[in-house]
């Protein structure tokens, strides 16, 4: 609990300085909205139903994308995790693909699947699917072998070593992955919108409040409700991760 | 008593033609039921190839491992191991009872049963109350009789333990020594423990094997006449005690190899060895693993 006031304390310290600044006349209002302005501009907006629709879309979108990353990611790591010579014919591909910026497969992504929210959710799903595929290879890797000895002399089948060692020993890296490509997909997801002109999400709505320059404290109120967006998806993750692995060491003791 | 334990000219070389190291040569010995078999040997001497090939996670490149009479070839159902670092070997992610329950899972018994047994060696090794924490809240002396208790619970024909007190502190390792001593003893069980320490393979064993320099093989075999009951105090001090591990460090230093002019020095060379030792291991366990894996495509 006295961490949430922490929070909010700095975050308050944000808004008085911002505010300050506004007024002052150190950056000019028509650009730069005080934040007693764009906080109204976002609970009107908050209450409009094309905005919630926009905001529905870009979750959705997000939701989507990090579920078929996880399936995709997951299965992929253990695969290549576990079977070393696999790993080894795949790691110049990989190592090709990862460095590509998601937005430079814009242009080829809207030839081949359109733009709707296919788009999206296609380039949302590449970003995203690296740090859980690597976290899972690397969990596998970092199994202690007097580990692997002490499940076989208990009996363990080479079969159920997946299952019984493996899975949960894995489990904490591959939601730490989890948590990293919820982010970038939610940074995905809303600047694909914005860059590729999807009919809807909050990305679109930025782009449209922007055109013309004079409407900035919707566009702020815009950035606002991501910002908010991804802090609570953080957040809730945080939360399942503890919840789930109070085992872990450092968890346990952060917990206390 | 029958015999538990069968080892007939076991041989275990790693590698292949001049750059191999022969670990283990030409070693047999045999452990009868309710005994308590002490191994101890110079660091780096090749315990642990020997007790991997018992156990059954390496197949020996010669010679065979016979437990109550059937060959062993992969672990057997019936055999428990604790290794030297339980932090190491102890699951993380599952409670204390949840570790001592692990090698019942692949066994037809009902839920009950299975915390019924794992509840019964926990309070074995004096460990009643802990069943729901996670083992990096308990102290190293604590995860080890974990440790114990889980190889306990499967009711084991043989137990099999490497150095199981080398990584605790000595008042620890002085309770845990007699707490082995007395668990074996109401349970009547069959243990073939491998250590590098003299005074504590006399002090827990019904028997001492002598193991040479690397590559291992029995110099000795030395029955301990103790009386059942010991003490720590008592025991060590008894004339039997001190004529019993002056004899089991001659031998040890009189083995085939030449013996080392300084202590510092012999204790580098064993160093050096138990680490080419442990590097042989792992590749070994690389390589069955790739082999298995193809055979498996």
């Amino acid at each position: 609990m006295r961490s949430l006031y922490r929070n909010l304390a700095g975050l308050i310290g944000f808004f008085l300085i911002w505010e300050g600044a506004v007024r002052v006349g150190l950056v000019p209002e028509l650009f730069v909205p005080p934040p007693s302005e764009v906080l109204s501009t976002t609970a009107q907006l908050l209450g409009q139903e094309p905005f919630i629709r926009d905001v529905i879309a870009t979750v959705l979108a997000w939701a989507i994308a990090l579920g078929i990353s996880i399936a995709i990611a997951v299965p992929a790591g253990l695969l290549l995790g576990s079977i070393a010579w696999l790993r080894t014919a795949t790691r110049a591909i990989v190592e090709f693909l990862r460095p590509i910026p998601s937005v430079a497969l814009i242009p080829l992504v809207l030839l081949v699947v359109g733009g709707g929210p296919e788009a999206k959710i296609t380039l949302a799903v590449y970003a995203a699917v690296w740090p859980i595929l690597f976290n899972t290879i690397y969990a596998l890797a970092e199994i202690d072998p007097v580990l692997m000895d002490t499940a076989r002399a208990c009996g363990t089948s080479r079969a159920r070593m997946l299952t019984s060692v493996a899975l949960p020993h894995a489990a904490p890296f591959v939601f730490t992955g989890i948590r990293m490509s919820a982010a970038i997909a939610l940074i995905l997801v809303v600047s694909t919108e914005y860059v590729a002109g999807a009919s809807s999400g909050l990305g679109n709505f930025i782009l449209e409040a922007s055109s013309g320059g004079t409407n900035m404290d919707q566009v702020l109120a815009g950035t606002v409700v991501a910002g908010v967006i991804g802090y609570l998806i953080n957040d809730g993750l945080e939360r399942v991760g503890r919840r789930m692995f109070r085992w872990n060491e450092a968890v346990g003791e952060a917990a206390k | 008593m029958p015999t538990m334990l069968e080892v007939t000219g076991l041989n275990h070389r790693y590698g292949k033609g001049d750059g191999a190291h022969v670990a283990v040569r030409e070693l047999s010995f045999s452990v009868d039921a309710g005994e308590l078999a002490c191994i101890v040997g110079p660091s780096g001497c090749g315990k642990s190839t020997l007790l991997r090939c018992i156990a059954g996670l390496i197949p020996p490149t010669g010679g065979s491992v016979r437990l109550h009479g059937d060959e062993v070839s992969g672990v057997p159902d019936d055999l428990a191991v604790v290794f030297q670092d339980y932090s190491r070997s102890l699951f993380p992610w599952l409670t204390v009872a949840r570790n001592v329950e692990f090698p019942l899972r692949w066994r037809k018994l009902s839920k009950q049963e299975r915390a019924e047994r794992a509840q019964e060696a926990l309070d074995a090794v004096g460990l009643s109350g802990v069943g729901k924490k996670f083992p990096w809240q308990l102290s190293g002396g604590m995860q080890q009789r974990v440790s114990i208790a889980r190889a306990l619970a499967s009711k084991p024909a043989l137990l099999i333990m490497d150095e199981p007190f080398a990584s605790v502190d000595a008042q620890t390792r002085f309770e845990l020594e007699d707490l082995l001593r007395r668990v074996q003893r109401e349970q009547q069980s069959t243990i073939l423990l491998v250590t590098h320490d003299i005074d504590e393979s006399v002090y827990l064993g019904d028997r001492v094997l002598v193991l040479s320099k690397s590559p291992a093989t029995i110099v000795a075999d030395l029955a301990v006449d103790l009386p059942a009951e010991r003490d720590q105090i008592a025991t060590r001090e008894s004339a039997k005690f001190v004529t019993l591990r002056g004899e089991v460090a001659r031998l040890l230093q009189t083995g085939p190899a030449a013996p080392a002019t300084t202590e510092e020095a012999s204790d580098e060379v064993t160093a050096a060895a138990d680490a080419a030792e442990w590097a042989a291991t792992e590749e070994e366990a690389a390589e069955t693993g790739g082999a298995t894996k193809e055979a498996r495509h």
